[in-house]
C-alpha cells in the first residue's frame, strides 16, 4: 500500500468523492427503509390503514420479542435452519457429483438429459403428497422437498459450468500426457470454481423455497409453519413478523456463500 | 545430422455420421534435430492434424509417424505442445503454470523444480513467478507458456499458431523472443502458421501445404541472412522468398 502523500491531488479527490458517493448511498438506503416503516407505523397508528390486515413495525418488533420469550422462537428457526441447510448439503452434494459422473461419461449425459429436462420442468410441489406417503409429515418430507427442489438445477447449472472448460486446455493437458482424472482435478474441476459459487448461491435460494413450501404442506413447527398458523388463525402479526426473522435468515446465508467466494476466488 | 522427426505416407480421415473427412494423404517429411521447421498452408487444410499426429494424440489412418524411431506417446514427455494464446490457467500462478508438466507426470523429481525455477530465472520471470497470469503482459505471458512447454525437457516443440492472438506490434517482438529461447535450448521446432513472413523469419525449411486433403506442395529452405526474425524480415532476400512462397500459396 501506498502513502496518501505519494499520490497526486488529484487521485485524492477522486477517492474522496467516490467515498462521499459511498456514503450518501449507505445513508440513504437505511433512510428509505426508516421511512418506509415509518409511514407504515404512522398509517397504522392513525387508523387510515387497517393494523389488524396489515400489522405494523411496532407491533411486528413486539411479536418478535414475545416470540422470542415465550413461543421459544429459537426453536422454530432451529427446525427451519436444520432442514433448509441439510437438503441444501444433500443437494449441493450430490448435484456435483452428479455433474461429475455426467461429465465423465458422455453416454450416461445422454441417457439421463431427458429425465433431468423432465424433472427441471415439473413443478416440484405436484409431488408433496407423494412425498408425504412416502416420508410421513415431519423434517424428512421437508427435507427431501428441499432437496428436490434445489438439486435439479444444482446438476444443470455444475454441468453446464464442466462441459464449458476449454478444449484448448484439454488438448494442452492431453499433450503433456494427462489422464481422464489428471484433466479433472488440474482443469475442470478448478476451473469451475466460480460456476460452483453461482451454483451454490442458486441452490441456497433453492433449498429455501424448499423448506418453507414443505413446511406449508406438512410440519407443526418451523418458520413456514408459522406463516402458515398465523395466517389460518388471521394473526398477522405473527405472520409478517415470522416472514422478517426467515428474511434476515436466508440474506444471512446468502451472504455467507458471498463471503466464501471472495475466500476461494482470488485470481480475479 | 541426425532425423529426429520422421512421417512416412501419413493419411488420417475424420469419420462424422454424415461424412468422411480427408484431412492428410500421403504427408512424408522428416526433420533433422535442431531443425527449425514450419508448415504453411490455407486454413482448414489439415496444419493442426499434422502435429496432434506428431503429439501423438491421434494415430494415423494408415503411414508411420516416428520420434527417434519410435512411435510418439504424449506420456514420454517428448514433446512440448504451444498452442494459440498462452492458455495460461487463471487460477494458478506463473510458476504453478509453468510446473505443470512436472505435476502430470508420473515420477516427480525436485530436479524438475529446480530447472524450472532455472528457467524462470534464465527468461525473466522470476519477478513474476507469484503472480497469476492476468497481471503480465501477453509478450510475458507468451513467454510463459514457452518456458512451461521447456519444462519436461522436450525432444521436439510443437507450436500452432502461437501467436495469431496478439497484435501485430507486439507480434513481431514476442516471435524474436521464442525465436530466441528456442535457438538458445537448441530446440528442434515445428511451427504450423498461415503468415507467411512468420514463417520466412524464423524456418530452416518451410513445406507449403496443398487445400484438403493436404498434400505437400513445395519444400523450401530459405537461408536468410540475420541471426533473428527481425533482423532477417530487414534482409532483401526476405521479399524474394515471400513473393515465392506466396505465389506457391495462391495458385
Ligand atoms: N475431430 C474432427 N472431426 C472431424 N473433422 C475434423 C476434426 N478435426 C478437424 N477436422 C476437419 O479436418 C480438416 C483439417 O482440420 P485442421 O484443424 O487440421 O486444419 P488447420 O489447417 O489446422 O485449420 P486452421 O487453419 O483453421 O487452424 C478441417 O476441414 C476440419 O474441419
Ligand atoms: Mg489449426
Amino acid at each position: 500500500m501506498k502513502n496518501n502523500n505519494q499520490f497526486s491531488a488529484n487521485h485524492i479527490k477522486y477517492v474522496k468523492r467516490i467515498k462521499k458517493e459511498n456514503r450518501i448511498v449507505s445513508i440513504s438506503r437505511f433512510a428509505l427503509l426508516f421511512f418506509l416503516l415509518g409511514i407504515w407505523e404512522l398509517l397504522a397508528y392513525t387508523g387510515i390503514i387497517d393494523s389488524f390486515i396489515t400489522s405494523s413495525p411496532s407491533k411486528i418488533f413486539t411479536t418478535i420479542i414475545d416470540l422470542f420469550i415465550n413461543d421459544n422462537l429459537l426453536y422454530h428457526v432451529g427446525i427451519t435452519l436444520y432442514e433448509t441447510i441439510l437438503g441444501f448439503l444433500i443437494a449441493v452434494a450430490f448435484g456435483f457429483i452428479i455433474a461429475l459422473v455426467m461429465w465423465w461419461s458422455s453416454k450416461i449425459r445422454r441417457i439421463l438429459e431427458p429425465y433431468v429436462v423432465v424433472l427441471n420442468s415439473l413443478p416440484k410441489i405436484a409431488l408433496g403428497p407423494i412425498i408425504i406417503v412416502w416420508c410421513g409429515s415431519g423434517s424428512k418430507a421437508i427435507i427431501f422437498m428441499a432437496v428436490l427442489i434445489s438439486i435439479i438445477v444444482a446438476v444443470i447449472t455444475m454441468l453446464n459450468g464442466f462441459l464449458e472448460t476449454d478444449e484448448n486446455k484439454i488438448l494442452l493437458l492431453q499433450s503433456m500426457g494427462a489422464s481422464k482424472i489428471q484433466i479433472l482435478f488440474k482443469l475442470v474441476i478448478p476451473g469451475s470454481l466460480p460456476t460452483l459459487i453461482s451454483m451454490l448461491k442458486i441452490s441456497v435460494g433453492m433449498a429455501w423455497i424448499g423448506s418453507i413450501m414443505g413446511e406449508y404442506l406438512v410440519s407443526r413447527a418451523g418458520l413456514g409453519y408459522l406463516i402458515v398458523y398465523g395466517g389460518q388463525v388471521f394473526k398477522l402479526d405473527l405472520v409478517m413478523a415470522s416472514t422478517i426473522v426467515l428474511c434476515l435468515l436466508a440474506t444471512l446465508m446468502y451472504a455467507s456463500i458471498t463471503f466464501l467466494e471472495k475466500k476461494i476466488i482470488r485470481f480475479k | 545430422m541426425k532425423k529426429i522427426l520422421q512421417l512416412k505416407d501419413v493419411s488420417l480421415t475424420y469419420q462424422t455420421i454424415e461424412d468422411e473427412i480427408y484431412a492428410i494423404e500421403n504427408l512424408s517429411f522428416y526433420c533433422n534435430e535442431g531443425d527449425f521447421l514450419s508448415i504453411i498452408g490455407p486454413s482448414g487444410c489439415g496444419k493442426t492434424t499434422v502435429l496432434s499426429l506428431i503429439a501423438g494424440l491421434l494415430k494415423p489412418t494408415s503411414g508411420t509417424v516416428e520420434i527417434d524411431q519410435k512411435s510418439p506417446d504424449p506420456k514420454t514427455g517428448n514433446i512440448g505442445y504451444m498452442l494459440q494464446k498462452d492458455q495460461l490457467f487463471p487460477w494458478r500462478t506463473i510458476r504453478k503454470n509453468v510446473c505443470l508438466p512436472i505435476e502430470i507426470k508420473k515420477c516427480k523429481n525436485q530436479l524438475d523444480y529446480k530447472y524450472a525455477d532455472e528457467l524462470l530465472a534464465k527468461y525473466g520471470l522470476e519477478k513474476f513467478k507469484d503472480k497469476y497470469p492476468r497481471q503480465l503482459s501477453g509478450g510475458m505471458r507468451q513467454r510463459a507458456a514457452l518456458i512451461r512447454t521447456l519444462v519436461s525437457n522436450p525432444k521436439i516443440l510443437l507450436l500452432d499458431e502461437p501467436f495469431s492472438a496478439l497484435d501485430s506490434q507486439t507480434r513481431l517482438t514476442v516471435c524474436d523472443d521464442v525465436y530466441k529461447i528456442i535457438k538458445t535450448e537448441q530446440k528442434t521446432t515445428v511451427l504450423v502458421t498461415h503468415d507467411i513472413s512468420e514463417a520466412i523469419s524464423m524456418s530452416d525449411i518451410i513445406i507449403v501445404l496443398s487445400e484438403r486433403p493436404a498434400k505437400i506442395k513445395s519444400v523450401h529452405t530459405p537461408n536468410i541472412y540475420g541471426d533473428t526474425p527481425i533482423r532477417k524480415r530487414e534482409s532483401k532476400d526476405f521479399g524474394v522468398w515471400f513473393e515465392k512462397i506466396w505465389k506457391e500459396l495462391h495458385t
